[in-house]
């Protein structure tokens, strides 16, 4: 049942042939069987849990199921919940609840998701590893599947460690980041969706390393209230799941203005249905030389080709594009991203809400005590560079100079989908998923610079990228490819990938025998 | 014999310094909720009771702008003159303050919503009856948040925060170095303020702190270039703006004419000791740190209804601010109401100025135009006694005791000659008394006529020079204000009911016997 898409789980509940309680049951079931891949910070009290169950169940009782009625999903724990603690992976939101919930967590319930945790990340969302937040790293849990088969069958996974997994300390694979908690919960099968950001790669680089599906959708289509931020500009709430079909389901019950987000769009939403019947011969696929750098592993480069070899074969138009300034766009990004985190953390003082650390006689050392015990060391050094570029006598050139290559990079998108590319063909990480040891050898900065290359243009320039599992590397990990559309182009996007999904027949990962007894087994 | 040589000095040095005032006005935006938020602006609210979510800057809380604060700065930037920017940003402009939760308080720094304005203000000497007509250019109108408050308690080492406030709209006006002292400023900011009220945008509630002052100062040597200025923060009435500003200005120069030099700082007044101080916290120059407000997109307006662009969907065509219909909510403007005063009625420019101010410019007009009466007449009637009778009432005219037609009779009694003008003080108060009555039954009852038998007035001039032989004595050595006083003193014992000037006339015959 873990391996259940939502789409086949509505499927089989308004048949009655499972019931909500069920599918709820056996994702908790996951949930504490991987608890050593320290997936979530934060699971929805039992009684509330039961409650939504229960009207959910009422609900298909009525024959009144909406979209997503009784579905299990997750939240990144940079979105609000008004019910749970939204520490943003970080030690200065450790006893913080909000007040209210954000827009995606209200619309998703409002169309019967059932929520059932908050998932971890790394602090503010800055990180590509998901080892820097306060609540520890997130394990892959796709070491369940590639470790000694041994191992695996002979231990109760209830108490499975990192000894248990038959590593050497360190050796295991990570689940990239920063909404990892996100892609590693779809990926064992604890939710059946899972919500991230995605401001540099967020959503899509952990959503390859695990094996699943990741959009982000064009900046705007999704209200960012509610969620934590970490840059404005480029925030977007991400959308997790196994199968693409099922990402569509997701982003039709939550797209669309939102009041309290001035930048969401403020046309109207007009759900779509993936076509499977597509006609190949009209879409016009690029692939833009400049994401082939320095790094890309040589089975992510020949998985690339032979994707768009096969796209070719079956009719579509695929050429070789050049998007000039996409190597400009890590420093670029860099600039930015430190400038608005030094801004938007200029909130945590210790006054309002969060930690309070450090003496009151004096409200400096109070500020300054409270933010030096509650933010790690890269939150920290980002908010110092921010500072810096934005010092009246540095902003001329850092600030508007990063703009401005903002504005350029944005217009590489422009030309080659006004030249009448439909869709670029690209990876999304340079290898499958990197081991804790080598990763966790440099830091955070490096690590972001070096992962974050092939992602975050499609954040500069708001427009939608989705990242999709195709095969599996010599290691037995996931591989996957990044499709970048133009604005508002989901439907034909998702289209697209849904296309690629049904030609690849990903073998997606299947926990269900983890660590199961016998009479489990046979149930 | 030493002050008398200091003081000389001193209005010698005095002469030789200029000085030069730019002004900040922070005018509290009259709307209903906050400028990003949909919590109340009610002045006086129980503590931290009018705070949304994202007034206290909790994480993930977004700005959404208030369409009633854009229309208020519209209508004050068109109002005031400005040039309106059809498309205009918002700034964040960062410093840390416990009553600033977000840690920067949005603004509009790089492209205001209006720049370039003109206002004509009436320039009232407080020490001297000069009144004149003068003109200020404004730099930049800009939509901006206020700010928290911080409550010090020193007995129990406590800082309280009330952020009711924070986020309430303000209109931050932005003015030219153009005054050159504090009567200057402060008729500037009087009749401004009279401006943003009779349009409805600000209540100027200068005591509420609804209208706050900064006031940049510095002196300089005619010729040369400006001064290093000074800043003062936060004067919360016309009296303390001008107190603080000429404070600031003797500060100066005293500082330069004994070889000093000021220092660039931000300093408050104290209202108790009538002077400025540095303040302890400010002195630092702090860099703001300016980034544009990334949650909102650009302030966008239209010129008029047809220019809103049919790609808006219609569920937001409403929400548009277009400057046509912002321009169809304006008021006659003060400056307009006195210039037709001034010019189809003949009334002064003072008196335009107090009609006007007290809201009594339409009743003015209705006497003379509906109720035949003397302009003259009327205007000083209702400057003088009916303004007065209504302060004292807490009245505006509107829901005044005397109808407009008694008020028409009282004036053209007036006007006639019959009863005087202290008379028609108290016949105002008696009138109200016995609202039954007509006007002529209670100049009756209360013997208000004027009195025209001259041999009572000659009588009552005889019985003053009798009891003041000083007086005369004085007068006739050459102190010629001795006519005036003995006047007053004619019409005192007269009850007030004789023609001030047949009283005066008569006192001066006297004297040359």
């Amino acid at each position: 049942m873990g391996s259940l898409t939502i789409k086949q789980a509505i499927h089989q509940m308004r048949k009655g042939l499972l019931s909500v309680e069920e599918l709820c049951k056996k994702c908790q079931d996951i949930l504490k069987k991987t608890r050593v891949l320290n997936m979530y910070v934060n699971e929805t009290d039992p009684e509330q849990l039961s409650k939504n169950l229960q009207a959910s169940s009422q609900a298909y009782a009525q024959e009144a199921a909406k979209c997503l009625e009784g579905i299990p999903v997750s939240f990144k724990d940079a979105f609000c919940t008004s019910d749970m603690p939204t520490t943003c992976g970080s030690k200065m939101l450790l006893n913080y609840t909000p007040p209210y919930d954000a827009t995606m967590v209200t619309r998703t319930q409002e169309n019967g998701a059932i929520v059932i945790g908050k998932t971890n990340m790394d602090e503010f969302a800055m990180g590509s590893g998901s080892l820097d937040g306060c609540h520890g790293p997130v394990m892959n849990p796709w070491n369940f599947a590639v470790l000694p088969a041994a191992d695996r069958h002979v231990q109760g996974a209830n108490n499975v460690s990192e000894d248990t997994l038959s590593v050497e300390p360190g050796d295991w694979f990570i689940s990239g980041g920063s909404s990892g908690g996100s892609a590693a919960a779809v990926a064992s099968g604890s939710c059946l969706a899972s919500f991230g950001s995605d401001t540099g790669g967020s959503t899509r680089l952990p959503a390859s390393f695990c094996g699943v599906v990741g959009l982000k959708p064009t900046y705007g289509l999704l209200s960012r209230h509610g969620l934590i931020p970490l840059v404005n500009s480029m925030d977007a709430p991400g959308i997790i799941t196994k199968t693409v079909e099922d990402c569509s389901i997701v982003l039709n019950a939550v797209a669309g203005h939102d009041v309290m987000d001035s930048t969401t769009v403020v046309e109207s939403y007009k759900p779509f249905e993936i076509q499977e019947d597509i006609d190949l011969s009209k879409l016009h696929i690029g692939i833009p030389k400049e994401y082939h750098g320095p790094g890309l592993s040589g089975e992510v480069l020949r998985l690339w080709q032979d994707t768009a070899d096969n796209l070719e074969k079956a009719g579509a138009r695929v050429t070789q594009v050049s998007m000039p300034h996409t190597q400009l766009c890590i420093t670029c990004y860099h600039v930015l991203c430190c400038c608005e985190v030094a801004s938007n953390m200029a909130r945590y003082d210790g006054i309002e809400f969060g930690l309070r650390e450090g003496s009151e006689e004096s409200t400096e050392e109070l500020y300054a005590a409270s933010r030096h015990q509650g933010f790690n060391d890269v939150v920290r050094s980002r908010i110092l560079a921010g500072n810096f570029f934005l010092l009246k006598r540095n902003y001329e050139k850092f600030f508007l100079k990063a703009q401005r290559v903002r504005r350029l990079i944005s217009n590489d998108f422009k030309n080659v989908f006004r030249s009448g590319v439909d869709v670029l063909l690209t990876p999304i990480s340079l290898t499958d998923a990197p081991r804790y040891r080598w990763f966790a050898n440099q830091d955070n900065h490096t690590r972001c610079e070096e992962q974050d290359v092939l992602s975050t243009p499609a954040n500069m320039a708001g427009v939608p990228a989705i990242s999709i599992p195709l095969s599996l590397s010599s290691q037995g990990l996931p591989l996957s490819l990044q499709l970048i559309g133009p604005h508002f182009s989901e439907s034909s996007l998702l289209t697209v990938a849904g296309w690629l999904e049904r030609e690849a027949q990903f073998p997606y990962l299947n926990l269900d025998a983890l660590g199961l007894n016998e009479e489990a087994l046979r149930r | 014999m030493r002050a008398v040589v200091l003081l000389s000095l001193f209005i010698h040095a005095r002469s030789e310094w200029q000085s030069v005032i730019g002004l900040e006005i922070h005018a509290q935006i009259q709307s209903r909720s906050k400028l990003f938020s949909r919590a109340g602006t009610s002045y006086g609210a129980s503590t931290n009771s009018q705070v949304s979510h994202f007034d206290a800057a909790l994480p993930g809380t977004l700005p959404v702008l208030n369409r009633r604060c854009v229309e208020a700065g519209v209508l004050t930037a068109l109002a005031l003159g400005c040039d309106i920017n059809m498309v205009s940003k918002f700034d964040r402009k960062h410093y840390f303050y416990a009553d600033l939760p977000a840690g920067y308080q949005i603004t509009q720094q790089r492209q205001p919503l209006a720049v370039n304005g003109q206002v004509t203000y009436v320039y009232q000497c407080s020490r001297t009856s000069r009144v004149e007509r003068r003109s200020a250019r404004l730099i930049q109108l800009q939509l901006e948040q206020d700010s928290g408050k911080s409550l010090h308690d020193s007995e129990q080492r406590l800082s309280l925060i009330d952020l009711n406030r924070a986020g309430v709209g303000l209109m931050e006006i932005v003015t030219a170095p153009d005054f050159c002292g504090g009567d200057d400023a402060a008729s500037f900011v009087r009749d401004l303020r009279d401006v943003l009220v009779s349009i409805g945008t600000c209540d100027g509630k200068m005591a509420e702190g609804s209208l706050r002052v900064d006031a940049n100062i510095s002196v300089n040597r005619p010729g040369e270039e400006f001064g290093v200025r000074t800043e003062v923060k936060n004067l919360n009435s016309v009296k303390s703006m001008r107190a603080a500003i000429n404070y600031e200005i003797e500060r100066q120069i005293q500082i330069l004419d004994t070889g000093g030099t000021v220092v660039n700082e931000t300093r408050s007044f104290d209202l108790d000791t009538g002077e400025t101080v540095a303040m302890r916290d400010k002195e630092k120059v702090l860099d703001y740190r300016f980034m544009p407000e990334p949650n909102l997109p650009p302030l966008v307006l239209y010129s008029q209804r047809e220019s809103v662009p049919l790609s808006l969907p219609s569920s937001q065509r409403p929400n548009v601010v277009v400057l046509e219909e912002v321009q169809g909510q304006m008021k006659e403007l003060p400056e307009d109401r006195r210039k037709r005063l001034e010019t189809r009625y003949g009334v002064s420019l003072i008196n335009s100025v107090i009609l006007v101010r007290a809201e009594l410019d339409e009743l003015f007009e209705t006497l003379v135009t509906s109720h035949g009466c003397d302009p003259g007449s009327a205007s000083h009637v209702v400057r003088n006694n009916y303004n007065a009778f209504l302060d004292e009432r807490k009245l505006t005219w509107r829901d005044s005791p005397i109808e407009t037609s008694v008020l028409a009779e009282i004036v053209r009694l007036y006007h006639e000659g019959k009863v005087s003008g202290s008379a028609v003080s108290v016949l105002l108060s008696e009138k109200t008394l016995d609202g039954q009555l007509s006007v002529s039954e209670v100049i009756e009852r209360h013997n208000l006529w004027m009195l025209r038998d001259t041999s009572v007035i000659e009588a009552a001039v005889t019985d003053v020079f009798s009891r003041n032989p000083k007086m005369i004595k004085a007068y006739k050595k050459g102190k010629v204000n001795q006519l005036d006083v003995l006047a007053a003193k004619v019409m005192k014992k007269l009850e007030g009911k004789a023609d001030s000037r047949l009283v005066l006339t008569m006192v001066s015959e006297r004297l040359k016997d």
